[in-house]
């Protein structure tokens, strides 16, 4: 049903009157105009359409708007906001840890999620936490590389 | 020349050089690739020298993933001698590029690299003209270093291109400038940064699916449940109930739009409609022998000596069929179109592999004259050879032009499955024979549905035959294929050297050598035996006969005039069929190196990708039904598949650079093939060599 939504978008306050079943994605895309949240299957099964919501990694194209009413939402936009790349950035453009491009957001943050639990992951607790995340260009040693990189130098998620 | 022929005053401020392409550049293009549109192609603009100094370069090209926005600009600040940072790149944009045929076929640096250089190498010809008369010094004396010309004895006698062009435009040509010599490069075969890196990290970089324009509406097209079934009874009175909805019925395009995309999809499901369709003549079972039955006469591709002399001369005759699925691409990026006109003009951003065929089919959709269609390429979202065709543009077109808003159209996962140029399924039969001592004496390899790439064999062998009948380049009888086929990384190449590489190991384990030798005792080409000696030494290959119970592989290659040789090791969980790839090592030759980082890049998406279509893409079918739907029914590589990669770039300056991309892939079916034979024993003659296969032929022994 129609209905105003309050959350904390890239940390500032946000409020949508919309039908609060409609999935986050969408309204992020269209609603809010923030594209960098991509749409690649619709049904959960690829990772494209990842954002945070209070620091955990959620798939936005099946979460419902209502659901992250009074909560955190993150989006690929709000990681550089202040301009300065986060570490994790910062590592997938030393690594060139990306081709096309369109399945990096959702691969950022989902490493994000896994640094701001575990600073310090394990090769093998990275490819864990990222394998349901596909990426169809093949640049799956270079992302590993840059997760294990950022975890190293960056002081986990947070900077 | 005379320098008022030279010189012409424009509005404009930048410098503009026009080329000719040569003709013989053209003639080099491989064949069969649609050819250049000539007349477009004579005179053409790739650069321009701003006022700032920064160089804004056009090209038709796009940037997929691939790194063209970044290897193209190295060659052309190479040739040009400007910093590679002042290079802006523009690409795609059927406005303001010089045609091109499309971004595939490993093309952008062997092909058209050679095009930019020339260009970079005659502007920094006439700029050094224009800056010895300038600077009152004889050519011969300058130097030019970061877009600046200085006399080589006197410092202070400087000018830069900036104030070189300032205000002029530029059109003559300087015939035949050379080229840079290789050893004299100063970017090229440096690592640098990529152009998009920061875009793509940040969210910023604009895919034809971001693109947001006012009043615009999202569509969602009714599609057939069948390629081979018709809809009646479309009735829509449900969806046009939903406040905001649009429904158009254009001929056979009916479509619900909304300004939101997600409305749009429900507005959709509540269209109704029957289809009908007629019992399915083939599935993805008996497709085989569909192919059999339907091909057309088979085409001779090479033939030598006599397979009859070849096989008396036998000591061993053997006869092999080789099978593989259809695959889809499966970009992460969905078909996506944004289309605006506006005053009789159509401005489309596409998704697309080809951007300059785009256009004729929009302008023909519409009734457009041509020069009234603008296609531009933003970011794609991954090709692979499966964005060539025009389809979304030309929906998205339609339905702006009916509702008189801009109209964005980006497929669902399931259109993108559907409408898919697939990569051919394909019989391959072979038959050889070789003496005792394990030297080939006959060849004779039979192509059926995948096209005939390099369908010819390397292996030197006095007496051969390889024949091809229908494939992915289109002119099939009438439902051969159930669907369309199209080319997908490095089309009909990894079907034929997964044919071919199996059965050399099937030949070899019979002959009881070392796969390895066996290959080098019938390899007399210095490329191949170089990148075999390698990718051997990088490996530490450890001869031996299989089946060794160890697992490793081997298998070469040649696409897009690159040279490939792969190992692997892998296990095989016998339980349950599963296979882990856990080391490739690859030795690839492609000349010279542009982006040495680039091109591992490249390389190890490659093999990565690789693992798919070996391991678990097959695409099911009822006729003209599409079974997968989604990424849970067509498993792609995951992280945790995952190999150590290893890869050996072979140093060959004196070739030109050759196709980087898309050689590794080739290999990847017959290596892991090869090294499941040697881990547990059995031969998948199959593709992709599931779980559930590899059991069965477990089971079988």
């Amino acid at each position: 049903m129609q209905r105003t939504v309050s959350f904390t978008l890239n940390g500032k306050p946000v409020r949508v009157t919309v039908d609060d079943e409609r999935m986050l994605l969408w309204v992020l895309r269209n609603d809010l105009g923030l594209t960098g949240t991509k749409f690649g299957c619709g049904e959960a099964l690829c990772g494209a359409c990842t954002v945070l919501v209070n620091n955990e990694a959620m798939r936005s194209c099946v979460t419902a708007v209502r659901d992250v009413a009074g909560k955190q939402v993150l989006t690929i936009e709000g990681l550089s906001a202040s301009g300065k790349l986060h570490p994790l950035q910062d590592a997938f453009v030393r690594h060139h840890a990306f081709q096309c491009g369109y399945c990096t957001p959702g691969m950022i943050l989902t490493a994000y999620s896994l640094l701001a639990k575990k600073p310090k992951p394990t090769r093998a607790e990275i490819v864990r936490h990222m394998d349901d995340n596909l990426c169809r260009c093949g640049s799956h040693v270079r992302i590993l590389d840059a997760v294990e990189d950022a975890a190293r130098t960056g002081k986990g998620g947070a900077r | 020349m005379k320098r008022r022929d030279f010189l012409k005053v424009a509005g404009s401020s930048g410098l503009v050089v026009f080329f000719t392409l040569d003709p013989l550049r053209a003639d080099q293009e491989p064949e069969r690739l649609p050819t250049r549109a000539a007349a477009a192609a004579d005179f053409n603009a790739y650069l321009r020298i701003g006022a700032d100094g920064r160089v804004t370069c056009f090209v038709g090209k796009v940037e997929l993933g691939q790194g063209a926005m970044t290897a193209l600009p190295m060659l052309l600040a190479e040739e040009l001698d400007v910093a590679f940072d002042t290079i802006d790149m523009v690409m795609g944009d059927t406005d303001l590029c010089p045609y091109d045929m499309g971004t595939f076929g490993s093309l952008c640096i062997w092909q058209f690299g050679p095009v930019l250089r020339a260009a970079g190498a005659e502007a920094r010809a006439v700029l050094l003209e224009m800056a010895g008369e300038q600077l009152q010094v004889p050519v011969d004396q300058l130097q030019v270093k970061a877009g600046v010309v200085t006399a080589a004895n006197n410092a202070s006698k400087r000018v830069t291109y900036a104030q070189l062009v300032q205000g002029k435009r530029i059109e003559r040509r300087l015939p035949k400038v050379p080229v840079k010599p290789v050893k004299a490069f100063t970017i090229v075969g440096k690592g640098v940064v990529r152009k998009d890196a920061r875009e793509k990290v940040t969210g910023a970089a604009k895919y034809a699916g971001d693109i947001t324009l006012p009043g615009m509406l999202h569509a969602r097209v009714l599609r057939a449940p069948a390629h081979d079934a018709k809809l009646e009874a479309i009735d829509t009175s449900a969806a046009e109930k939903i406040e905001g909805v649009r429904v158009v019925r254009d001929g056979d395009l009916v479509a619900v739009l909304h300004e939101r995309r997600d409305v749009a999809d429900k507005a959709l499901q509540l269209v109704k409609a029957k289809a009908s369709r007629p019992e399915p003549a083939v599935d993805d079972k008996t497709i085989f022998d569909h192919l059999l039955k339907t091909a057309p006469q088979p085409r001779t591709v090479a033939q030598g000596g006599s397979l009859e002399q070849g096989e008396q001369q036998a000591a061993t005759v053997i006869d092999r069929t080789y099978l593989n699925s259809y695959v889809s691409h499966a970009a992460i990026e969905t078909h996506s179109a944004t289309a605006q006109i506006e005053n009789g003009k159509a401005t489309l951003w596409v998704g697309t592999q080809a951007p300059f065929s785009v256009k004729p089919a929009v302008a023909q959709a519409l009734g457009f004259p041509q020069q009234n269609v603008r296609i531009i390429t933003p970011y794609v979202g991954g090709g692979f050879g499966g964005k060539t065709g025009a389809q979304q543009a030309v929906e998205a077109a339609r339905l702006a032009k009916v509702v008189g808003r801009p109209v964005q159209a980006v497929w669902d996962r399931a259109e993108e499955f559907f409408f898919d140029t697939f990569r051919p399924a394909a019989v391959v039969a072979i038959r050889s024979g070789m003496t005792g001592a394990g030297k080939i004496t006959f060849w004779d390899f039979r192509v059926v549905g995948a096209g005939d790439r390099n369908a010819q064999s390397f292996y030197e062998v006095a007496n051969h035959r390889t024949t091809s009948a229908g494939g992915w380049q289109g002119g099939n009888p009438p439902g051969m294929h159930p669907f369309a086929v199209g080319p997908w990384r490095a089309p009909s190449v990894n079907t034929n050297t997964f044919a071919r590489e199996s059965h050399i190991d099937v030949m070899a384990a019979s002959s009881g050598l070392d796969p390895v030798e066996f290959r080098r005792r019938n390899l007399t080409d210095p490329r191949m035996l170089r990148v075999l000696a390698a990718v051997e030494k990088q490996f530490g290959w450890k001869p031996g006969k299989a089946p060794s119970g160890r697992g490793v592989g081997v298998s070469c290659g040649i696409y897009s005039g690159t040279y490939a040789a792969m190992m692997c090791a892998l296990a095989v969980d016998k339980a349950t069929g599963r296979v882990q790839v856990e080391r490739v090592a690859l030795a690839q030759d492609m000349g010279v190196v542009v982006n040495p980082d680039g091109a591992r890049q490249q390389m190890e998406g490659s093999i990565t990708m690789g693992l798919g279509y070996a391991l678990t893409e097959e695409v099911h079918f009822k006729g003209g039904e599409v079974l997968e739907r989604n990424f849970d029914a067509y498993e792609l590589p995951w992280f945790s598949w995952l190999p150590k990669i290893e890869l050996v770039l072979i140093d060959n300056p004196d070739l030109a650079a050759q196709g980087c991309g898309e050689p590794p892939i080739i290999n990847i079916g017959a290596v892991i093939a090869n090294a499941i034979h040697d881990a547990v024993g059995v031969r998948l003659l199959q593709l992709p060599m599931t779980p559930a296969r590899i059991k069965e032929a477990l089971a079988k022994g």
